[in-house]
């Protein structure tokens, strides 16, 4: 098939970015969206222009790393997958397609579509984890039984893959939904239980502090989530926030 | 250079337990003046980080994908083996370590494997402490499943995405690291050369990907643990991003690289669908749990089914081969890695594949459907006999335990594996060989060590499913805290190391020219042109299997690829900026030197052992066959300027504890 691309071309962060038109033909449709790309940057290449910079890595949809808005929805058309599983048989001949990167305040584009999503780190420094060294002697792993649904839920919230896509996707740009499905997994295990209140207070603040804007319970992110993170997690979330800031030690 | 792997004295079982009591410790306020850099942030490098960071010493960790959390380790699927026996089918430390010398068909160091398998029940209990939320059964207690290549259920799991789950606890580690100061950070960043300073690892050169400036990083000791080095192949399930070169520069700085050529063939993944491919999914394999692999019985069957005449759901049972079932007995569709991926490879060369490529198997699981349908039906009190209801049943079954999985092949591949079996086909996946390291993990170089995948020691010929990530967090959590502890001890009063020295000046020097020369160099090809035809080569000449004519001219080839790359290859762009074309020059020029090595490695061992297949050595009836007595050795190359001229040294291995034998899975 043959395609019209639109793509957001920026040179870096501090220069301004705009919207450019690329042709691209004879795409197959058992190709993945990313490899549509490496066939036009190999075009652009082969031209002496400059390729179109976009993040991806594993291309099995677990890394993360990869980040399109396209047609003006995060990860594409389809459902509960990240670009690099978008097959081109999504799209039919003679489509324009919009490629544009993540669009939040505090994802700053690096270079074309490449954005600093360096903000979810910090919020899981405050607190995304269990203060726990290394050692050789833990207890036995079986010592304290967790119930399967419990570890369920744990493991759905903790599937989340860090793209940004509820951020890109939210009209607040919202971080509500990465910083929840966190602190539910950890809420929900006995092993994080003991610093839940400390935890859900820092993160919930560096949050803030990253310029994340605030929920406003449209549920945007939880129809683009490319692993259908539940806003649930955002309800277990804000009962922690609120038990963490009404309790007494 | 003579190699000493530093094996401790004293029986198997009291080797790792002995040498932590008598080798030097670091005062913890002696730490706190000490460096460590770390490259890789996957389970290997990420619980090393975390660890060292935990016990005080000042880590510098550096990845280049643009969060510690992206490393390859979160792409696997199945799971991570310990020796808990919680299912009380009698495993025991010493089946895992044995099941781990055998598997790697006897072509890896005891004293690393046991110590391997000692430290595999830590590491649950501490990836439990963490968070990590593993699959676990109505009682609350862990879940286990079985894996290729052993009898006993060991492996833990969070459904297929086993990796993800321990690289994020390994990750939640580091991140509280991070934010005490601990560990500083470097996103985004590519080692692209060691510093050495009076004969040990003192620095790194590192690339700041996003704005191109070049920096000069100190340390006291450099852990290595970047990965495996699969996209050689191009084609591979490794990610993109994933490359040889933090271990190929040392390597040139004179850390030993052994046995390159041992590559593990995965024998389930989606095949090949064109020329635009640009890598291979792995569909994990737990899936041979309850997948019965075959092929038709008769050619012109196969053939309608190239052809698209027959569907396979057409093929009456009593026309079908499952081939695994019939050359192996004892193990089935779960045998090893290696024996499955050349069983798939023989019928698919004699004509029997599946897709219009015709390099494609089948993975079938409709009788799992109905046996999984029966038990439920059963169990619910419902009427068995029920066709229909069973085999709804059985689909939603089979949906608990591998939906991700099956989503992700209907994705690709656009057909329902519920309906039609899965075609699958064997791919490159991982690389036994690596770093050559000692006991304590360290190189050939004094203070640089080398973790996980990156390094050569414990899985031989061949790696089991689901000791990668055993082995990564073992390394991390388990081993090089300990041991690095014994080099840093002579290093408390060294102070901080300056970056003005001489030899980081020269370094830099080197890094920068070499960079320089990509983007003036102007020709008329990208990178990925060369990558690919280096990737063919690899494929035909250097893959399944390999004969010394082959890699004789495999090595020519290699050559001419690289002298081309040489004169020809064209990064746009410039060096004080984001640029994605002149990271993949780099990595390539690497990969076609160790491409060279890798076949030269391929042509010494007139051997077949585990995932190194020679045809000259094989059975009458097309099995794999060793040669303990001239080959029971590990092949350690020393770089002396040119791959091609690499010098090889070889550590004998000797079996004390485990006898050798002819692998049988029968």
């Amino acid at each position: 098939m043959n395609l019209t691309l639109k793509i957001w071309r920026q040179k870096n962060a501090k220069t301004k970015g705009a919207i450019e038109t690329y042709p691209v033909k004879d795409i197959s449709e058992d190709m993945s969206f990313l490899e549509m790309l490496d066939v036009l940057n190999e075009q652009l290449i082969n031209d002496g222009k400059e390729p179109v910079a976009f993040d991806h890595d594993c291309r099995e949809g677990i890394c993360g790393m990869c980040s399109l808005y396209i047609n003006g929805q995060a990860h594409g058309p389809d459902r509960e997958i990240t670009t690099c599983q978008l097959h081109m048989r999504s799209f039919k001949d003679g489509d324009t397609i919009f490629i544009e990167p993540w669009r939040a305040g505090a994802f700053p584009v690096v270079k074309d579509l490449v954005t600093d999503r360096s903000s979810f780190d910090r919020i899981m420094n405050a607190g995304g984890f269990v203060s726990v060294n290394t050692s050789g002697n833990t207890i036995d792993a079986n010592a304290i039984p967790v119930p399967k649904v419990d570890a369920d839920k744990a493991f759905d919230a903790a599937t989340c893959i860090g793209c940004g896509a509820c951020v890109a996707s939210c009209k607040n740009a919202s971080a509500m939904l990465f910083t929840s499905a966190k602190v539910s997994q950890l809420a929900l295990l006995p092993q994080g239980k003991v610093e839940a209140h400390e935890r859900v207070m820092n993160m919930v603040s560096q949050m803030d502090e990253e310029g994340f804007g605030n929920c406003t319970n449209t549920g945007a992110c939880e129809v683009e989530c490319p692993k259908g993170i539940s806003l649930e997690n955002i309800a277990r979330m804000n009962r922690e926030y609120l038990s963490a800031s009404v309790g007494s030690e | 250079m003579s190699l000493d792997a530093k094996i401790p004295e004293g029986p198997i079982d009291k080797k790792w337990i002995n040498h932590k009591n008598n080798i030097k410790l670091v005062n913890p306020a002696n730490k706190r003046s000490i460096d460590v850099i770390v490259v890789g942030t996957g389970l290997a490098g990420g619980s090393a980080a975390a660890s060292l960071a935990e016990m005080g010493y000042n880590v510098k960790a550096f990845c280049f994908q643009d969060s510690p959390r992206r490393a390859h380790s979160i792409a696997a699927q199945g799971g991570i083996n310990a020796a808990k026996n919680y299912q009380n089918d009698g495993d025991s430390t010493y089946r895992l370590f044995y099941d781990t010398v055998k598997g790697g068909d006897y072509r890896s160091r005891e004293a690393n494997v046991y110590r391997l398998a000692e430290v595999s029940a830590n590491i649950i209990d501490q990836c439990v402490a963490q968070g990590v939320p593993f699959a676990r059964e109505y009682g609350g207690m862990l879940d286990n499943r079985s894996f290729g290549g052993v009898q006993v259920s060991r492996t833990f799991y969070a459904k297929g995405q086993t990796g993800q789950q321990l690289l994020l606890g390994a990750y939640s580690a580091m991140s509280r690291q991070i934010g005490k100061g601990k560990i500083k950070m470097y996103n985004r960043h590519e080692m692209l050369d060691l510093v050495m300073v009076g004969g040990k690892a003192r620095g790194i050169i590192a690339r700041n990907l996003e704005t191109g400036e070049i920096e000069r990083h100190s340390a006291h000791a450099v852990v290595i643990a970047s990965g495996g080095y699969g996209n050689v192949f191009f084609l591979s399930t490794n990610a993109m991003g994933s490359n040889v070169t933090a271990s190929w520069k040392i390597h040139k700085k004179g850390a030993y690289f052994a046995n390159p050529c041992y590559t593990q063939i995965h024998p389930t993944c989606i095949p090949v669908s064109g020329d635009h491919q640009s890598k291979l999914t792995l569909m994990s394999e737990s899936l041979r749990n309850d997948g019965r692999i075959w092929v038709p019985k008769k050619k012109e069957d196969a053939e309608a089914i190239k052809a698209g005449k027959l569907k396979p759901t057409q093929l009456a049972e009593e026309d079908r081969d499952y081939y695994l079932e019939r050359r192996y007995p004892a193990f089935g569709n779960l045998v090893p890695r290696d024996v499955a991926s050349r069983a798939a490879k023989e019928r698919c060369d004699a004509g029997f594949g599946v897709n219009a490529t015709g390099e494609a198997v089948y993975l079938d699981f409709a009788s799992a459907i109905q046996r999984y349908g029966k038990e439920a039906a059963l169990v619910h009190g419902h009427d068995a006999n029920d066709k229909a209801l069973v085999t709804k049943l059985g689909k939603e079954a089979i949906k608990a335990k591998y939906g991700n999985l099956f989503q992700m092949y209907e994705k690709i591949v656009a057909q329902n594996p519920y309906e039609t079996p899965m075609m699958i086909y064997p791919a490159v996946h991982y690389t036994m060989g690596g770093v050559w390291v000692d006991y304590n993990l360290m190189t050939t170089i004094p203070g640089c060590y080398a973790a996980g995948e990156a390094n050569f020691s414990d899985h031989g010929a061949n790696r089991l499913g689901a000791s990668a990530l055993m082995q990564g967090l073992a390394d991390g959590y388990f081993v090089l805290p300990y041991t690095i502890g014994d080099y840093l001890a002579d290093d408390i009063r060294t102070g901080e190391i300056s970056t003005d020295l001489p030899e980081f000046v020269q370094a830099e020097k080197e890094v920068k020219d070499r960079l320089d020369f990509f983007i003036n160099n102007k020709g008329t090809h990208s990178v990925d042109h060369f990558h690919k035809r280096l990737g063919k080569v690899m494929w035909d000449k250097v893959g399944m299997a390999r004969n010394a004519e082959g890699l004789k001219e495999a090595i020519a080839e290699i050559r001419q690829i690289r002298d081309e790359f040489w004169k020809d290859v064209r990064v746009p762009g410039d060096l004080n900026e984001f640029n994605q074309e002149l990271e993949k020059a780099g990595r390539v020029a690497d990969f076609l030197e160790l491409a060279e090595l890798f076949a030269k490695d391929a042509l010494q061992r007139e051997e077949s052992c585990g995932g190194h297949f020679r045809e000259e050595s094989q059975t009458e009836e097309g099995e794999a066959k060793r040669n303990d007595e001239d080959f029971t050795y590990v092949a350690a190359w020393e770089f002396t300027g040119d791959p091609g001229e690499s010098k090889l040294h070889k550590e004998e291995l000797k079996y004390e504890n485990i006898e050798l034998k002819q692998r049988s899975y029968k």
